[in-house]
């Protein structure tokens, strides 16, 4: 039987999809974080006033509060206990997950209900609320830029992500005030942006190595399906590993020349970090650098030579580490390395030469990144985006779950109910029943991960079926473990005798709850009037600065024009306007703002009438001559 | 059909399970197979659908990869959630589940060993036997591996007792591999037999005697084939 094809869309042609708000592109990412959206078929990144299209992921809290990106980043080494940088590690995660890295991050970290916490002076935050102000200056950014209120976005995630750091990531869109339409994998979004650009065909494989996490896709495209093949990864794999080598090597040669353990200043371990990171960064061009370091308790500076040789066999280790997640999931996705059509590089780490050179070798053919590869995920973020609301029709894409899911059985054995590298959405079935007469609960625990035992696999989730009490094994209670095109998963449960459903109450090993993450929004919701009234004082200042300063140019240029009187009055409300300015109450800095504008009056048409006639002689001159 | 059963609003979820002949929006009978005539909104795909019909195939072993891919990727736009965001919460729900079935019949079909192993099942109504013990041909031939496995994981890897082991296990290991493709070889053929009779839809006695044959020998096949499989796999793990 061949089944009739009939779209919505072919019947009614004319109908034209009711009009959405916009979705909105954004890449989340260790490092940095950028917001895209599609423009007459394109995507295109929003760029601030100074036309920098990423914004540092670091969040700073200061005497002002929370400030995000590049003024943030200026705190790294300023305040260093205060200013949280590469939270996305902590997606997801409990701190027995992170507990070798903690010797890098000199803010504090905790743990509360299996969920990292940041301190940040007197309170603590959960990874998905900082995420989320970083998630909120980008939709600042998109708003300012396209002057409308953005409510809907598609955020992007490291392919190898599990289900708990998913739901962190899509937590943390909640808390900023976005409804998550729509999370997908950071190397499948960038193949839409490849796909879109150059209408490739063929199969490709998609390497990503950016700040904090590898990922590796495999995909065939054709007539406009990006079908995912096989992905693989670690989400513990990026630029960060590289500069943690090197600031170990620094710190290993201040110790030995000057016998200080750099260690125990925080504010010198940023400035170390920062350090490193910028040497690896210049090494992709140069073959050798010099290293320059501040050392603490004056003992002046710390310089040493570095050569991208002794770079490369310090970080060949760890560039290695990606390349068995390339050879697994070429092998699941029953292909060879020849039978990659294209390698596409993705990801500021990429830019390494030797990392070229490996990928290279691993596919046998050159690796190309035609696309800027900071921006190519948030690019096919948009695409989605476009995808998502009804624009772009043309293209589908079809990706995998990238870790098996299955549930803990007798003897702590998992049992796998769906494979990794299943195209999502997929769905298992499972029938439970009970083991002892009136028996009214069966614990049902969910995992994610490739190994036998339960211990060794991530526990997702666990949850308390009821059962209607009755005689052993007589029980049929259906449970439907759906995982979404989000790939997180959904759980449903269903008593076959009576065909109700009931509602399950999962308690996630490694997340927020649901009342948590309410909690969060509405003091997210609260704080908004705190930011707002932080913002205003820092603009309020700003403009003040402006202010004083072209009143002072005028005062010079033009305060022979006016009487000494007014002069004076005009200096009056400059150094009122300055006492003000270094006060927190916009409104006041605003008040005398006005003042200065009133005395200033004269001076500023004496100041036109001077500029007025300057450029109509300079006018004169050039015509005479 | 079931008409005392549908309350005008009912509970997606579980109008998924039911046999669909009337649309869960409109309640006028639906005649095409996706959407409704009526009210175009997408319907669910029956609980009692199988695999083949779900990909608009017949029941036959040998599909061309490239036919079901083109019937894959078109039900996937059909059917994607992607497509669905602008559209009720119950449309959304329906799309979602439909993906899934629609992904796990292509799963299963796409792969040969797979699909014979779901057509055993729908034709036979069993589900497939896993088997515990090697089959009786290769019994002796697996004891004996199963005990140089034993040696090769006490022995010390990088003696030449280990080095002469591991070679042993490669030859048992190619041998058994080229058994298998044995297997598969033959399997081939029984597709290509069920393919035969199902195109002839002769209903005689004889018809009748030939599709147990088949069904029966692919079962065997099928079972021995998956035992030798996981041996190769181990196999292969372990000297790896
Ligand atoms: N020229 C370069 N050479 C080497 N490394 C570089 C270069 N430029 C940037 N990097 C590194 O790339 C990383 C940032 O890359 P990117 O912005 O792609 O990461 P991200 O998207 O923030 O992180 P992730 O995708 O892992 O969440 C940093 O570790 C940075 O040091
Ligand atoms: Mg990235």
């Amino acid at each position: 039987m061949i089944w009739q094809q009939q779209s919505p869309k072919q019947l009614f042609p004319n109908i034209l999809i009711f009009d959405m708000a916009r979705i909105v592109g954004i890449d989340l990412g260790t490092t940095n974080s950028l917001v895209a959206y599609m423009k007459d078929g394109q995507p295109c990144v929003v760029p601030d006033r100074n036309g920098r299209t990423m914004v540092p992921s670091v969040v700073a809290l200061t005497d002002n509060g929370l400030i995000v990106g590049d003024s943030a980043k200026e705190h790294l080494t300023r305040n260093p206990e205060r200013t949280v940088y590469s939270v996305k590690r902590f997606m997801g995660k409990g701190l027995a997950d992170v507990q070798d890295e903690l010797v890098y991050f000199p803010y504090h970290v905790t743990e509360t209900g299996g969920v990292i916490r940041i301190r940040l002076g007197q309170k603590s935050y959960s990874p998905p609320q900082v995420s989320a102000m970083i998630l909120k200056e980008l939709k600042l950014r998109a708003e300012a830029s396209l002057g409308e209120s953005i409510t809907k976005a598609v955020i992007t995630v490291p392919a190898y992500f599990n289900d708990s750091q998913r739901q962190a990531t899509k937590d943390a869109g909640l808390i900023a005030g976005l409804e998550v339409l729509r999370i997908i994998n950071e190397p499948t979004a960038a193949s839409l942006a490849y796909g879109l650009q150059q209408k490739t065909q063929g199969t490709i494989a998609v390497y990503d190595f950016g700040g904090g996490t590898f990922d590796i896709s495999i995909l065939k495209l054709k007539d406009g399906i990006f079908e995912v093949l096989a992905t693989s990864g670690d989400t513990h794999l990026g630029g960060d590993d590289l500069d943690r080598v090197l600031v170990d090597l620094f710190i290993g040669d201040i110790r030995d020349r000057y016998g200080i353990d750099v260690g125990r200043y925080p504010d010198h371990m940023q400035t170390v970090r920062l350090e490193a990171e910028r040497a690896k960064i210049r090494l992709s061009d140069e073959l050798k650098t010099e290293i320059t370091i501040e050392l603490p308790e004056d003992k002046g500076r710390f310089t040493r030579e570095l050569t991208r040789d002794q770079l490369e066999s310090l970080v060949a280790g760890i560039i290695e580490r990606t390349l068995a997640p390339c050879r697994i999931a070429l092998k699941d996705a029953g292909l060879t390395p020849k039978d990659i059509d294209e390698v596409v590089l993705v990801g500021g780490s990429t830019r390494m030469p030797l990392v070229r050179q490996r990928v290279e070798a691993l596919f046998g053919k050159q690796p190309h990144c035609h696309l800027n590869p900071d921006e190519v995920v948030a690019l096919g973020a948009a695409v989605q985006a476009d995808i998502l609301s009804g624009g772009t029709t043309d293209m589908l894409l079809l990706d995998v779950t990238p870790l098996s899911l299955g549930i803990e059985t007798m003897g702590g054995v998992m049992s796998s109910l769906i494979r990794r590298n299943t195209t999502i959405p997929a769905s298992a079935k499972e029938m439970f029943t009970t083991y002892v007469d009136g028996q009214t609960g069966v614990d049902i625990h969910i995992l994610q991960g490739e190994r036998e035992l339960v211990k060794d696999n991530r526990s997702l989730a666990q949850f308390r079926l009821k059962v209607p009490p009755l005689p052993a094994g007589v029980p049929r209670i259906e449970v439907t473990f759906l995982i979404d095109a989000n790939g997180i998963l959904n759980v449903t449960a269903t008593d076959m005798r009576t065909a109700k459903s009931q509602s399950i109450e999962v308690k996630p090993s490694y997340g927020l709850s649901d009342t948590e993450v309410e909690r969060m929004i509405e003091d997210s919701f609260k704080f908004a009037t705190e930011d707002v009234t932080a913002r205003k004082l820092i603009e309020a200042r700003l403009d003040a600065e402006a202010l004083i300063k072209t009143t002072d140019k005028s005062l010079v240029e033009a305060g022979h024009l006016i009487t000494e009187e007014e002069a004076d009055g005009i200096r009056t409300s400059l150094s009122q306007l300055s006492t003000a300015k270094n006060g927190t109450d916009s409104r006041v800095i605003r008040a005398r703002m006005a003042e200065l504008e009133q005395t200033a009056k004269q001076l500023n048409v004496m100041m036109l009438d001077h500029s007025l006639k300057q450029s109509l002689q300079g006018k004169k001159v050039s015509e005479v001559s | 059909m079931d008409n005392q059963q549908s309350p005008p609003h009912p509970d997606t979820r579980r109008q998924l399970q039911m046999a669909r002949s009337m649309c869960w929006h409109c309640q006028s009978e639906v005649t095409g197979e996706y959407f409704c005539d009526r009210c175009v909104k997408v319907q669910p795909v029956s609980k009692e659908t199988d695999y083949f019909t779900c990909l608009g195939f017949p029941r036959r072993l040998m599909l061309d990869p490239k036919k079901l891919e083109a019937k894959f990727y078109e039900l996937s736009r059909t059917f994607h959630p992607d497509f669905y965001q602008t559209k009720s919460a119950d449309e959304q729900t329906i799309s979602l589940s439909n993906a899934a079935v629609l992904n796990t019949a292509y799963r299963t079909l796409r792969d040969s060993i797979q699909r014979a192993e779901y057509l055993l099942a729908l034709e036979t109504g069993s589900v497939k036997d896993i088997r515990t013990s090697p089959p009786a041909d290769l019994f002796e031939e697996i004891l004996d591996l199963q005990d140089t496995l034993e040696e090769y994981r006490a022995s010390e890897r990088d003696s030449d007792q280990g080095h002469r082991l591991r070679a042993t296990l490669q030859t048992e290991q190619e041998a058994l591999e080229r058994r298998k493709e044995g297997m598969e070889a033959q399997l081939r053929q029984l597709f290509a037999d069920w393919d035969k009779l199902q195109d002839a839809g002769e209903a005689t006695s004889l018809a009748r005697v030939e599709r147990d044959r088949i069904l029966k020998e692919m079962r065997d096949l099928l079972s021995n084939r998956t035992y030798v499989n996981n041996i190769v796999n181990d196999l292969a793990a372990t000297i790896a």
